[in-house]
């Protein structure tokens, strides 16, 4: 496939890691990258590359996975929406089977709710409009790249006057929440692997405090094997050699400078920024998005009233530790024990690109097992 | 979540489009995107184009790749 298969060539991957390795030669320390993006760490398990890199680097999974790091008290106010009467909960996928404090949305689609999974915000919209009788609650849980297509829903119903659509709107964007990682004194990143296809959204300029102010160089780095070696490459460059850290973009067929200013408009007529709560972050200031006054008749929080059950956390998960890159999922007691994708404890195991589904599914050919 | 393909576009009727990868094809909106034509590769995250794949940018990585990894030879 073009513009994927060329990205996947083994020879050009294996030369590259060498010339790393290469580069590594006279350095002594280890090095700690961090890629923040759940979809990153599935490709680099998938591909294998963490057998391939030299042992010298470190990769840790962040916080990048918008399932993940959705708390209890999203799920417990998504579970309670489900049971009223009249409704539909529409949803991507992934949400679906997360367990929440005392139930997940499968468990209540499996009693009496009305739950359905969609590829697209559009087709909650639809859903909307077959429906007139029932009111349509879209989960909105995603980062910067989701968030204009959330946002075009919204437009879109208003200007088709749907007045049964709305959003309950758990969006999360990312820079806050590596400036977050960065001031956590535990956590210790001697380079930011960054996240494409929010980047594509909203470009580079977001980022330049982990350079400027924290001084860490950092690369907004594509999805194939190749593209996350070469994002290696640029990271372990600027840090061998003593550059002055900064922002470079290895994925520039996708990721502008400016990101997307259409995508980036649509962001700001329909949402603002305000403080949210992170799975293992706790919360974190203007680093949630959450639906404008101007469109509050599709905002399912100002719109519904719920009652919610008290939010209760599975103390012996450690999901939050594994997102904010102290601990992996093999420190884990539930780890391949009672979790299993199966049977799912906690939010990393059951999202696909959660660390914990990832480490489940590939870890045995990864250096961690050897 | 942020999973995105590119895959080209090879219909165009307004805001939506279809857009193939290999044999498959999907509708996508374009609406969140400036001028495309056909031919065009589009990055598509759920059902909607979230950037035109810079075709220039894409080749010249792999040149400079290449470039690097001769040199090394």
């Amino acid at each position: 496939m073009k513009y994927i298969d060329e990205y996947r060539e083994d020879r050009t991957i294996r030369k590259l890691i060498h010339k790393i390795s290469e580069g590594l030669k006279h350095y002594n320390n280890e090095i700690v990258l961090m890629e923040i993006c759940g979809t990153h760490t599935m490709s680099i398990f998938r591909s294998g590359l963490q057998r391939l890199f030299p042992a010298e680097i470190s990769l840790l999974s962040g916080p990048g996975c918008p399932v993940c790091v959705t708390p209890n008290a999203y799920l417990d106010k998504a579970i309670a929406y489900s049971k009223l009467q009249d409704t539909i909960i529409v949803t991507f996928g992934d949400i679906f089977r997360v367990p929440g404090s005392s139930s997940s949305l499968e468990k209540e689609n499996a009693k009496d709710s009305d739950i359905r999974i969609v590829y697209s915000p559009l087709d909650a919209v639809k859903t909307a409009e077959k429906n007139p009788d029932k009111n349509i609650i879209f989960l909105a849980v995603g980062f910067e790249t989701t968030a204009p297509l959330i946002a075009l829903s919204i437009r879109i119903a208003k200007r088709r006057n749907l007045k049964n659509y709305s959003v309950f709107c758990g969006h999360k964007l990312i820079p806050p929440a590596i400036k977050g990682l960065i001031q956590d004194k535990e956590i210790n990143i001697d380079g930011f692997i960054l996240p494409g296809h929010v980047s594509t959204i909203i470009g580079t300029q977001p980022y330049q405090f982990i350079s400027n102010d924290h001084h860490i160089p950092s690369v907004v780095t594509g999805f194939e094997p190749l593209d996350i070696v070469q994002g290696v490459y640029i990271l372990i460059s600027q840090i061998v050699n003593h550059e002055t850290p900064k922002v470079q973009i290895q994925y520039t067929r996708s990721v502008k400078e400016k990101g997307n200013s259409k995508a980036l408009d649509l962001i700001k007529e329909v949402f603002q920024a305000t403080n949210a709560q992170w799975r293992g972050l706790q919360s974190i200031h203007k680093s949630g998005l959450k639906i404008r006054k101007t469109y509050r008749q599709f905002d399912a929080e100002e719109k519904i009233e719920v009652e919610v059950e008290e939010t209760k956390e599975n103390n012996n998960c450690i999901c939050g530790d594994i997102l904010r890159g102290i601990k992996n999922p093999l420190n884990c007691k539930l780890f391949r024990t009672i979790c299993s994708p199966e049977n799912p404890i906690g939010a990393c195991m059951v999202s696909s690109e959660g660390t914990c589904a990832a480490y489940y599914k590939y870890a045995d050919i990864g250096r961690d097992d050897e | 979540m942020c999973l995105a393909v590119p895959m080209e576009l090879v219909e165009i009727k307004d805001n939506i489009g279809v857009a193939r990868m290999g044999e498959v094809g999907i509708e996508v909106h374009l609406g969140l995107l400036g001028d495309v034509k056909l031919g065009d590769y589009l990055i598509v995250h759920a059902g909607f184009a979230i950037q035109k794949l810079d075709k220039e940018a894409a080749e010249e990585t792999l040149t400079l790749l290449n470039e690097l990894l001769e040199e090394a030879e």
